[in-house]
């Protein structure tokens, strides 16, 4: 079984993240890369499952600036077997239909029986990849999973849908995405850190996947970018005692309550 | 896909056509987002309504769009057990798309929603915009606004050409359409291809309802929130929040410490990976306002903060901060409130 990990760069959502006022894209300096949070669980989904499998294998696959391989291989260090990275500079400010199509693009030449992802990246927050990517692949997509079970030939779960939750289950190949309630990634160990150093990273570029980011096709562009003004902070107290009555008095006269 | 029941009267044509997706409860009833949906379409354009119902409950769904504004609605039925993941949904917008040749379609932005948008995108080859928080037109066409890194910015996109897709933010738009007399089409799902697992598609093997355990005003919706964190101490202690949220007739939620120790659903999480929330008040009591609990707060109208700790990051987007201990401060605020008859 191959399983093939989506894993996007993104700016430390801990941190200061800033967006270029003039051109709309993330200033990358301005901010710690880290491995995307959920798309961490996805990580750990998959290696969790090829130790316990007979025969699995994973890759990782990134799409992003040189930067990415820095993630690549702290991820590689979690367990992954391999790590392909998809860099070029005609994917500045890439939207979501060219993104998915360089994912595709990049899968089919990897090969996999599976592919997880995260569900929704903190910096992108569009939770659309894995299901372009799907229905690029021609494959079945099961998406936003809180919970996964991996078998031989099929892949289950639950997620939410409409006044309940349902259960799912895709034969394989297929597509999954993986919710923040699934468990918290591993820390690679040293011996993980010093064995991702020798695994096999390899990198394309768009020419090399036969993508054409200037295609003629309709793309989201960005039109404008502007900082929101920062919220100001108010009246502070501390708690003398009749803090809940000046709190009512405030909710009272402004009639919020 | 076969349209039954085709009656096409007088309409504006010159209005372009913008489809909302509007998803229902096994009941039959419109998810809360319909107004929303429909007043966000009804500023681009004629708002056209797409419905997958259980049996039997279309028309009166169709109706309910009608009250949020929808002009036209396209209704078809199907049930939820035993059919592919997301395939009905997509074929019945698909139909509509057809049928109306829209200029830009909305889709709520949850699980659902996202793969209808992600697959009709792939499938017409047409830009997406995601995680939308209004949208209005120019002289060029659909514009959608986004709000980016937890409401540090504000960005516009439009798409190069075609129609747009849309997953619309949960609570963000404000506008609503007046109501309307729809002109209701029934649309069969043929079941080709739907019920048999085509073996590239997902197929869902078990519904189970959720059970309405609330009775508080939905989240998303609510005026007014009251949420509870970590500083709470425990699932009972969690329940001070919940008092406060009953005595104002408020929503409930919580942080996402709170969810993980178990004091509150994860359907009650505000925040980057939770709800995003707009209400005109809301309290955190024993929360700390990490950025990542911010960003699904941060536009409300008035924020008041409750916490132990003068230098908690949350004092510093709050209107009306207490330092001081949650246990103290509630009671004695529901007790003067009561007292003045509030
Ligand atoms: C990718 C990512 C996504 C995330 N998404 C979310 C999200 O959607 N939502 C979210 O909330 N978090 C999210 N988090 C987690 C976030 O970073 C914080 O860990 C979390 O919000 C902390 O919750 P808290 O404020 O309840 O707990 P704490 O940070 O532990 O704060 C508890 C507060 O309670 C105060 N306190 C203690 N006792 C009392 C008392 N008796 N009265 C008054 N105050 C008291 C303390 O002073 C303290 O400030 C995310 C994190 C990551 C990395
Ligand atoms: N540039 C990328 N490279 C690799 N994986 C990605 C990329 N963008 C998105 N993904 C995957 O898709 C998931 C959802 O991301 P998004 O659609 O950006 O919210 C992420 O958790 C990743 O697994």
């Amino acid at each position: 079984m191959k399983i093939v990990v989506l894993v996007k760069e993104v700016p430390d959502s801990y941190g200061e993240r800033k967006l270029n006022l003039t051109t709309g894209l993330a200033e990358r300096e301005a901010s710690e890369k880290v491995l995307d949070e959920i798309t961490g669980r996805a990580v750990e989904v998959a290696v969790s499952y090829a130790e316990s499998a007979q025969e699995a294998e994973v890759a990782l696959l990134a799409v992003g600036p040189a930067s990415a391989e820095a993630t690549l291989r702290k991820t590689l260090a979690m367990g992954g077997d391999s790590a392909h990275h998809v860099v070029d500079e005609g994917l500045a400010g890439a939207d979501l239909t060219l993104t998915a199509e360089v994912i595709a693009a990049a899968l089919e030449r990897i090969g996999f029986d599976l592919v997880i992802a995260g569900d929704v990246s903190s910096d992108g927050t569009g939770g659309l990849i894995p299901t372009m990517v799907a229905q690029r692949l021609g494959t079945a997509h099961a998406t936003s999973l809180d919970a996964v079970e991996i078998t031989d030939s099929a892949v289950a779960g639950e997620r939410a849908a409409y006044g309940g939750t349902v259960r799912v289950q895709a034969p394989l190949p297929a597509v999954v995405s993986v919710t923040e309630r699934l468990p918290d990634p591993r820390f690679p160990g040293f011996k993980g850190i010093m064995s991702a150093k020798k695994k096999p990273l390899e990198t394309y570029t768009l020419a090399d996947l036969g993508v054409e980011a200037e295609a003629d096709v309709p793309r989201s562009i960005m039109l404008s970018v502007s900082e929101t003004p920062a919220r100001m902070s108010g009246e502070k107290i501390t708690d003398d005692g009749d803090a809940g009555t000046r709190l009512a008095e405030y909710l009272i006269q402004r009639r919020l309550v | 896909m076969t349209m039954v029941e085709q009656n096409t009267p007088e309409r504006n044509t010159s209005e372009p056509n913008i489809l909302v997706f509007l998803p229902v409860l096994p009941s039959g009833e419109l998810l809360g987002s319909a107004a929303e949906l429909l007043g966000a379409a009804s500023a681009l354009g004629t708002p056209v309504g797409v419905i997958l119902a259980p049996a039997g409950k279309g028309h009166a769904a169709a109706e309910a769009a009608g009250q949020c504004g929808a002009a036209r609605v396209f209704t078809a039925e199907h049930k939820v057990t035993g059919s592919l993941l997301t395939t009905p949904y997509l074929e019945v917008v698909a139909a509509a798309w057809e049928a109306t040749g829209p200029e830009a379609v909305l889709v709520p932005n949850d699980v659902d929603g996202r793969d209808i948008a992600a697959l009709l995108s792939v499938r017409t080859g047409s830009a997406i915009a995601s995680d939308v928080v209004g949208v209005h037109r120019d002289e060029e066409g659909v514009v959608a606004h986004h709000s980016v890194y937890g409401s540090g910015y504000t960005t516009e996109s439009a798409p190069t050409h075609g129609t747009l897709i849309i997953t619309l933010r949960e609570g963000a738009v404000d506008d609503r359409a007046p109501a309307a007399e729809p002109v209701v089409e029934t649309l069969e799902l043929n079941g080709a291809g739907l019920d048999e697992p085509p073996g590239t598609a997902a197929s869902i093997t078990e519904f189970t309802e959720s059970v309405e355990a609330s009775t508080r005003p939905d989240l998303r919706g609510a005026k007014t929130v009251v949420s509870g964190g970590r500083g709470l101490g425990s699932k009972e202690g969690f329940e001070l929040a919940g008092q406060l949220a009953d005595e104002l007739g408020a929503g409930l939620g919580a942080s996402r410490a709170a969810v993980d120790a178990g004091y509150a659903a994860h359907s009650l999480q505000v925040g980057q990976t939770g709800v995003t929330v707009t209400p005109d008040l809301y309290i955190a009591l024993g929360i700390s306002g990490a950025v990542q609990h911010q960003a699904g707060m941060q536009t409300a109208k008035t924020i008041v903060a409750v916490n132990k700790d003068p230098e908690a990051p949350i004092f510093d987007i709050a209107d009306f901060g207490i330092v001081g201990d949650a246990f103290e401060v509630v009671p004695q605020l529901i007790e003067t409130l009561r007292a003045k008859g509030q």
